[in-house]
């Protein structure tokens, strides 16, 4: 039992102890915000408007070389793009919890006036910050929720993994291509099926083989995985993860890997074909330019490709044939012109039944509630039961 | 020559003074790595130590990140107290957020007719699922004299396989495309917040009379005292008729409840649905607490408080100055190391000595010089 | 029938992280003393192991530091637990997060590093054989390590003077001060050499499984290891056998998934933390059993003359 003398010493103490905080407290008040990175302001006669400031979001590290390093890049382009009209930065690591929201606020709190979640995982904090704070413009990645100050964006993967199905039908001695997936969602589902047509357009033999992870992002499981997946008697791999792993157990096995996400070819020269890259880069760029001009609206959705440059396939390796090079620059040209789809029938489902008629053309609609696997794909969508 | 002499009993003024001697360690070494980081000192230890009080909307975020710590160890305090190692503290968190997300989901139409009831029978649901958890170790030691350390920890991992079963499966959202979570909870179930515009919601009020009541229990009960007895000497406390069985379900009960507790008014509370992201490692960082704060439930305050500020301090180093986030844990770890390290002044004095002296004594049967 | 040569490779693959620490965490307890920051240790190594790979371009340099890093680290907790008496497990724990948050600090810049390009280990001639040699000799030279670690602590505990000494500071230290052996010395020595083995674990972990360096990459094998020490009932060859089960689950998993056999992978992963559980149970049972295998002073400290 503590005596009142006891009681005493730490009251006495914990006043001093704020005491000195207080006065620490004192000192570094000043707020000022660290930016990213900002050229310093030439000085100009007439007053220059005030920079926009711009707040990125990231769950993952910058340095991961998938998905949050292709964020990274885009809002370094930003950067580039407009100079010292903006002032960006971001954070890193946000966990997808009640964390979110406290850093959100946060941000909106310093002056940030366009903020970009890049996780499905920070809609519900996004929607709550962005009802409170009305006057702060939200975009939110991969989501499916809008309201008048936040608005969702997305990239066409199912693009790049197409083309990169298409190199992978060339290259597979054994006819089975494998997929380390990610999370069961429609997203990921499409990509392997997307995967798979590529694959079959080339070579109608195909089988495809997934292993699901349950996780965005853990290099040992993913290891692991694809060591599965080729000992299953898969050659080439392509993933929904976000980390090289994949593709450098591929090379330890002497077989073929794609790149995703950010060009990974660094990681396993020997073993990656090609990466199917997102370029955020154009679209952040947009709704800067759009921030700026005072043009921004919320409630509305944005899905973008090859078309407006946000999906390609680079780094094709030298091992496959200059003529599937060929076919894949074809192929980008029709997705810019329109002159080709990839969802365009007759397109069967595992069950042999059409999904899509012959020469019908699955629109955004559909592909966003795939919930299929086509005629190719082995195995059961998990339910988790 | 310093060694360290043991003192005749242990001192009392050490046992306040060691925590704050070893804040101040751990604030000296941070501003040597902020400075060894090429940031200004004063204004990373400024984030750390100021930002997260300065105002009414920082406490309010404070103490959606201290209640949980609080609540948790309290629970541990009395645990650990009586010589109960529960280290799955996690765990019991984790059933606390399935046991109230399951009565959160049901909600809307089945449970309509208890209106804003439904967050009492959130709140004791919680409770009850983390004393089931906690009764598992409990159970298993009592008949089986298994180690509760290990079945305590082994509980953690499943607990949260069993969280990444339901929301990958059967409690999935079904209007939500396949993404692992549950539906949000409809807003009748979810925590009354305490002042309208901040976060700071009726968990805080609870944790607040949680505190008074284990001090109570703690120094003032007969009960209390008995546990305070089993953990200082088991043998006498046998002697004096105290069940020692008592004395290992109570505590253990105690603190899964609170834990439970700590993980319905997270998932009914900030976050608002179940999601896969739901242990984020409170019931270990309790831990920490605890001993920080001494076991007594004024110094946990104390130390819930200040961790939560080193992991808001954390998040802000890390958006205002591009400081890494992993610089919480190395504070939080730091602290806890000083605190160790500054408790040894407790038993023992440091002394100077002339001659280097063996701290061990002779062994039996020697009859020399060493 | 390839298909499960090749699962049984990638499990003893896999076993092999588990297994060093689980053996080095067994030389800890023998001892007397719980270490529960495993994790730490192992975080902290397999960044230093991996950042020592990188810039010297050997693996065996990488290594040697992650044993390096565990041993050190491993001394400060021994000195805190063994010398200044602190709380076994609140040290350990300590210990844990600060490995954690050190490792992820450290590694900032080396997480878009590669190694240069891994080589593919064989054993010369038996690996060769028909399903025998692909399900087994085709391994990193570690992995045969780690077997003849667990054989060597075997004959080590049982029958040679060294090690039965120790098992007598672990289980009756008062007795063994008695006797004239220096208590905490012997247990300082277990202490550093458990963690350099928990050093080793982490290294080969970034080095050879996967060698990349993710912060958090060790992702619970730690505290899985310590549950090996009690599934393993303090032998070594059990803990082998039980890294192998625990490090073999995953693959498992992926293997049924493969074979399109639908099993919810949750309850796939709880096996083995259920199965510890349960072992737990069953030798608890019997108080004289206990009392001949788990050493007896486990997570007290010890103070000579007290």
């Amino acid at each position: 039992m503590i005596s009142t003398s006891k009681r005493s010493i730490v009251r006495l103490v914990s006043v001093s102890a704020l005491a000195a905080i207080a006065a620490l407290g004192g000192c570094g008040k000043k707020e000022e915000p660290k930016p990213a990175a900002a050229p310093a302001p030439v000085a100009a006669e007439a007053p220059k408007p005030e920079p926009l400031k711009i707040a990125f979001a990231y769950i993952g590290p910058v340095g991961d070389g998938g998905w949050t390093f292709a964020h990274d890049n885009g809002r370094k382009a930003v950067e580039k793009e407009f100079g010292d009209k903006v002032v960006t930065s971001f954070v890193e690591k946000v966990p997808e919890s009640a964390d979110a929201e406290r850093v959100m606020r946060d941000l909106a709190s310093q002056g940030n006036k366009l903020i970009f979640g890049t996780t499905f995982g920070y809609m519900e904090p996004m929607l709550k910050v962005a009802a409170d704070l009305k006057d702060v413009k939200f975009e939110h990645a991969t989501g499916y929720k809008q309201a008048e100050n936040l608005r969702t964006y997305d990239s066409r993967t199912y693009e790049g993994a197409y083309m990169a199905g298409v190199i992978a039908g060339k290259m597979t001695k054994t006819n089975t291509i494998g997929v380390v997936g990610s999370i069961p969602i429609p997203e990921v589902i499409r990509n392997i099926n997307s995967f798979t047509l590529g694959a079959q357009s080339v070579n109608p033999k195909i089988k495809t083989k997934v292993v699901w992870v349950f996780e965005w992002f853990n290099p040992p499981k993913e290891t692991e995985a694809a060591q599965s997946l080729i000992n299953g008697g898969a050659d080439v791999l392509m993933q929904n993860t976000d980390s090289p792993a994949v593709l450098q157990t591929a090379g330890k096995n002497k077989k073929f890997a794609f790149g995703w996400d950010s060009d990974m070819t660094a990681y396993s020269p020997e073993a990656h074909l090609a990466s199917a890259v997102i370029n955020w880069g154009p679209y952040y760029v947009k709704a800067t330019r759009d921030a700026l001009e005072g043009k921004w609206t919320g409630n509305s959705a944005v899905w973008w490709g090859v078309k407006e440059d946000a999906i390609d396939i680079v780094s094709i390796s030298d091992k496959v044939p200059a003529e599937t090079k060929e076919s894949i620059e074809k192929i980008k040209t029709g997705l810019k012109d329109g002159s080709f789809s990839i969802w365009k029938g007759p397109i069967l489902g595992q069950d042999g039944k059409e999904v899509l008629k012959k020469d019908e053309v699955a629109d955004d609609k559909f592909m966003s509630s795939i919930n299929f696997y086509v005629k190719g794909v082995e195995g059961k969508i998990p339910t988790g039961k | 020559m310093l060694r360290l002499e043991a003192r005749p009993q242990p001192s009392s003024i050490m046992t306040i003074l060691s925590p704050v001697l070893a804040l101040v360690m751990t604030i000296g070494i941070g501003f040597f790595f902020f400075l060894v980081l090429g940031k200004d000192p004063l204004r990373g230890l400024q984030l750390f130590l100021i930002e997260p009080i300065k105002n009414g909307a920082a406490l309010g975020e404070l103490s959606i990140k201290a209640t949980p710590l609080l609540l948790i160890a309290l629970g541990l305090a009395i645990c650990y107290r009586a010589n109960v190692w529960n280290i799955g503290a996690e765990g019991q968190f984790v059933l606390g957020a399935l046991g109230g997300g399951w009565v959160a989901l049901h909600a809307g139409a089945d449970l309509a007719w208890m209106g804003r009831g439904i967050v009492l029978a959130i709140l004791v649901a919680g409770v009850l699922s983390g004393m089931f958890w906690a009764g598992i170790p409990a159970l298993l030691r009592d008949r089986f004299s298994a180690n509760e350390v290990l079945v305590s920890l082994m509980l953690v991992y499943i607990a949260e396989l069993l969280l990444s079963y339901l929301v990958f499966g059967p409690w999935k959202d079904p209007m939500g495309y396949n993404f692992p979570q549950t539906i949000t909870f409809p807003a009748v179930a979810r925590i009354p917040r305490l002042i309208e515009g901040l976060r700071a919601n009726i968990g805080l009020l609870i944790a607040g009379f949680v505190v008074i009541g284990c001090w109570v229990f703690q120094f003032r009960t007969f009960r209390g005292f008995q546990l305070l007895v089993a953990g200082l000497a088991p043998a006498a406390a046998r002697y004096a008729g105290f069940s020692s069985r008592a004395a290992l379900w109570t505590p253990l009960l105690l603190s899964g409840g609170l834990a439970g507790l700590a993980g319905a008014l997270e998932v009914a509370g900030p976050v608002g649905q179940l999601t896969p992201y739901i242990p984020v490692g409170y019931g270990f960082a309790a831990i920490i607490v605890a001993y920080v704060g001494r076991l007594h439930p004024v110094g946990i305050v104390f130390a819930a408080v200040l961790m939560s500020m080193f992991y808001i301090g954390g998040e802000l180093a890390q958006s205002r100055l591009g400081l890494p986030k992993s610089l919480t844990g190395v504070f939080q770890g730091l602290l806890l190391f000083t605190l160790l390290g500054c408790d040894t002044l407790i038993h023992y004095r440091i002394r100077r000595s002339l001659r280097i002296q063996r701290m061990a004594s002779p062994p039996l049967g020697a009859t020399g010089a060493p | 029938m390839d298909g499960l040569a090749l699962l049984f490779a990638a499990t003893l693959n896999a076993g092999t992280v588990l297994g060093f620490a689980g053996l080095g965490l067994l030389l800890n307890e023998r001892a007397g003393i719980v270490n529960l920051g495993a994790e730490g240790i192992m975080l902290v190594a397999a960044i230093a192991g991996f950042a020592a790979t990188v810039h010297s371009g050997n693996d065996w340099v990488g290594l040697s530091a992650g044993v390096a890093a565990g041993g050190f680290l491993a001394g400060i907790f021994g000195v805190l637990v063994i010398w200044l008496n602190t709380n076994q497990f609140a040290t350990g724990l300590a210990l844990s997060l600060f490995g954690a948050g050190v490792s992820a600090f450290l590694g900032i810049q080396y997480v878009q590093e590669k190694l240069p390009e891994r080589m593919q280990w064989t054993v010369p001639w038996l690996s060769d054989l028909p399903w025998l040699g692909a399900a087994v000799f085709r391994q990193h030279p570690l992995v045969y390590g780690a077997i003849a670690l667990a054989f060597a602590l075997t004959w080590w505990f049982d029958h040679s003077r060294s090690g039965l000494i120790l098992r007598a500071v672990g289980d009756a230290p008062a007795s063994a001060h008695a006797l004239g052996f220096p208590v905490r010395w012997i247990r300082f020595a277990a202490v550093i050499a458990g963690g350099a083995l928990c050093g080793l674990a982490g290294a080969y972990l970034s080095i050879v499984y996967t060698p990349l360096w993710v912060e958090g990459m060790v992702a619970g094998k730690g505290w899985i290891a310590l549950a090996l020490t009690t599934f393993a009932s303090w032998r070594p060859g059990r803990i082998l056998l039980g890294a192998y089960v625990f490090g073999g689950v995953t693959m498992l998993q992926f293997y049924l998934q493969g074979e399109g056999i639908e099993v919810p992978i949750q309850f796939l992963s709880m096996m083995p933390y259920l199965a510890t559980i349960l072992v737990l149970v069953i030798i608890s049972r019997n108080a004289a059993w206990v009392r001949s295998h788990m050493p007896a002073s486990l997570g007290e400290p010890f103070t000579p003359g007290a």
